[in-house]
């Protein structure tokens, strides 16, 4: 059972404010989801090895070298910020 | 020539435009035109670029200056959670309101550097998260078939103007079936790449072990072209792969019977039904193949992308782009902005976050992990058999707007035959394989066919047999 209780407990985990009235509804929608893929409990697996398909998969290597003009990215990236001073992002003080 | 200029498939486009018959400017205004006739009422478009004229003229000045490109002068719509570099995009979410893409996505570039334009960016569920375009922070996309009836999603909005010719081509991403399933609803073609083979580089993030981006088209031969142009290896995506020219043999198909059993439309099954009798008049041979564990894919599909989504989506603090709501301290500015996520969006968060907290890590997440390896057996197994498996796309055609919404189990369901190759990796491909009438409507439905990894030129081969096209 999913109770509002827990839906608290995991809206404080993901940081999203949940106002009374969603928690009832995300209750029930949470219920019914895993009840759906709690089917998942019935399979047994005897062999736990990964796939016999080979994976395609190789990895990516590249010197860790700066290759953008750095001052027009940071200021770019910067600009998409909801609240700037300078070349500084502000946020709320946490001391 | 009987087609309008909006009308036309890329490839004829090409021709047309390589031999100076038509201008790339005459083309954009022609979907510029469609748009203004059907997207108010379709909402299929977020944002049409005010600059896409000027990027057909410098197309249209480059041929005449003797270049080329292989989409030169091409107008293309694309899935608004694709970053085109100055343009605006929100993966339709409020929480990203206003943010301009500060660089281009890999598969943007290497279209750009083939010389498409980009007429604008297209609607879909919020972060891609849901099967009908309803979820999105700006209203539901309408099917051009039936206004009354979803386009399908999460790429609604590129398929609705796709088959409502505001546009001669499109992109979507799939992590559990948004490419191809609103193709099936739309009565296009759509292409599920396998995993790694176009670039997520600049693609909103939403299961990152799933999501691939994929064309949306109307001929087999555009999502080829299209498909060429965007795929290979990147080194900005360390899971991309060098794309090798497969060598299957292509004549045995496999049909899952046991998986067809319930919950499926009749006019879909009947539907299918058809075309693997067509599919044995062209010569293939179609046989009843066995996947026991197929069944767990949508299950598995839901843990893992919740998973996924819960941490990937963890970057919208309200910080670094996007919209801040203001609260008391630094944490109730995070909450508050993260109260901006659509219902469906705090659900998968949520769910996310269940499946992977401690106590229930191991009866879901690892699980689900463990299982995902299973089904994967089950396919390289049956791969050994045959050389493509064949089902409906998706188990019903287009449903009324609404219908669904209040109910997230049956809303996922309609992702049913779709999750598994986002599951397993695997290419697959939807093609329009007939209609549907409904309410004297005639709804689209579609076929799809899941091949072994990089087999997408087979799967374009057969694909242009079951349709049809010249030039296979």
């Amino acid at each position: 059972m999913i109770s509002k209780d827990d839906i608290k407990k995991l809206s404080s985990l993901s940081r999203i404010t949940i106002s009374e009235k969603e928690e009832e509804k995300l209750a029930k929608d949470m219920e019914g989801i895993l009840s759906y893929v709690g089917q998942l409990s019935e399979v047994e697996i005897s062999d736990r090895g990964v796939s016999k398909e080979k994976s395609e998969l190789k990895n990516i290597m590249r010197e860790d070298v700066i290759s953008n003009n750095y001052n027009i990215v940071a200021n770019d990236i910067l600009k998409e910020s909801p609240k700037l001073k300078g070349d500084y992002i502000v946020v709320k003080k946490i001391l | 020539m009987s087609k309008k200029l909006n009308e036309l498939y890329v490839i004829e486009a090409k021709k047309l435009l390589e031999k100076k018959e038509i201008s790339s400017v005459d083309i954009v205004n022609a979907c510029i035109n469609e748009i203004k006739n059907r997207n108010e009422s379709l909402n299929a478009y977020l944002e049409v670029f005010d600059d896409c004229l000027d990027s057909a003229k410098a197309a249209d000045t480059s041929r005449d200056m003797g270049n080329d490109g292989a989409l030169l002068g091409i107008p293309l719509a694309i899935k608004d959670n694709i970053l085109i570099k100055g343009k605006k995009v929100s993966a339709a979410s409020r929480i990203l309101e206003g943010y301009r893409a500060t660089y281009d996505a890999t598969a943007i570039k290497r279209l750009k550097d083939g010389g498409a334009i980009f007429l604008g960016r297209t609607n879909m569920d919020e972060f891609a998260m849901g099967g009908s375009t309803e979820n999105s922070g700006f209203g539901v996309t309408k099917n051009p078939f039936d206004e009354s009836r979803v386009p399908g999603g999460s790429s609604g909005g590129s398929a609705s103007a796709l088959a409502s010719n505001m546009t001669l081509a499109a992109l979507g991403t799939d992590t559990g079936g948004s490419v191809r399933q609103p193709a099936s609803f739309c009565g296009i073609v759509g292409l599920k790449p396998t995993y790694g083979a176009i670039s997520r580089y600049g693609i909103i993030a939403m299961g990152s072990s799933l999501d691939q981006i994929g064309p949306m088209t109307k001929t087999v031969g555009d999502a080829e072209l299209i498909y060429k142009i965007i795929s290979g290896r990147d080194e900005l995506d360390s899971t991309t792969i060098e794309i090798k020219e497969s060598k299957t043999k292509n004549n045995k198909i496999g049909v899952p019977w046991h998986f067809l059993n319930e919950g499926i439309d009749k006019d879909v099954l009947e539907n299918f039904k058809l075309s693997l009798k067509k599919l044995e008049s062209l010569g293939y041979e179609v046989k009843e193949v066995e996947l026991p564990m197929i069944k767990y894919s949508l299950p598995v599909y839901y843990i893992i992308m919740g998973a996924e989504s819960s941490t990937n989506l963890s970057r919208y603090d309200g910080v670094r782009y996007g919209k801040r709501m203001e609260g008391n301290d630094l944490m109730e500015d995070y909450t508050n902005t993260r109260a901006l996520f659509g219902d469906e969006v705090k659900r998968r968060i949520l769910l996310g976050t269940y499946v992977l907290s401690a106590g229930y890590y191991d009866a879901y997440y690892e699980k689900a992990i463990l299982v995902r390896e299973e089904i994967k057996k089950d396919f390289a197994k049956v791969f050994e058999e045959v050389d493509f498996i064949a089902t409906p796309t998706a188990p019903t055609p287009a449903f009324k707007i609404g219908e669904k919404i209040n109910d997230p189990v049956t809303m996922y369901l309609a992702d049913i035959f779709t999750t598994p190759a986002n599951i397993t990796g695997l290419p697959a491909l939807s093609l329009p394989s007939g209609f549907s009438k409904v309410d004297d409507k005639k709804l689209p439905l579609g076929i799809q066919f899941t091949g072994p990894t990089l087999s997408e030129f087979a799967l374009f081969e057969l694909g242009k047999k079951f349709l049809g096209e010249e030039n296979v």
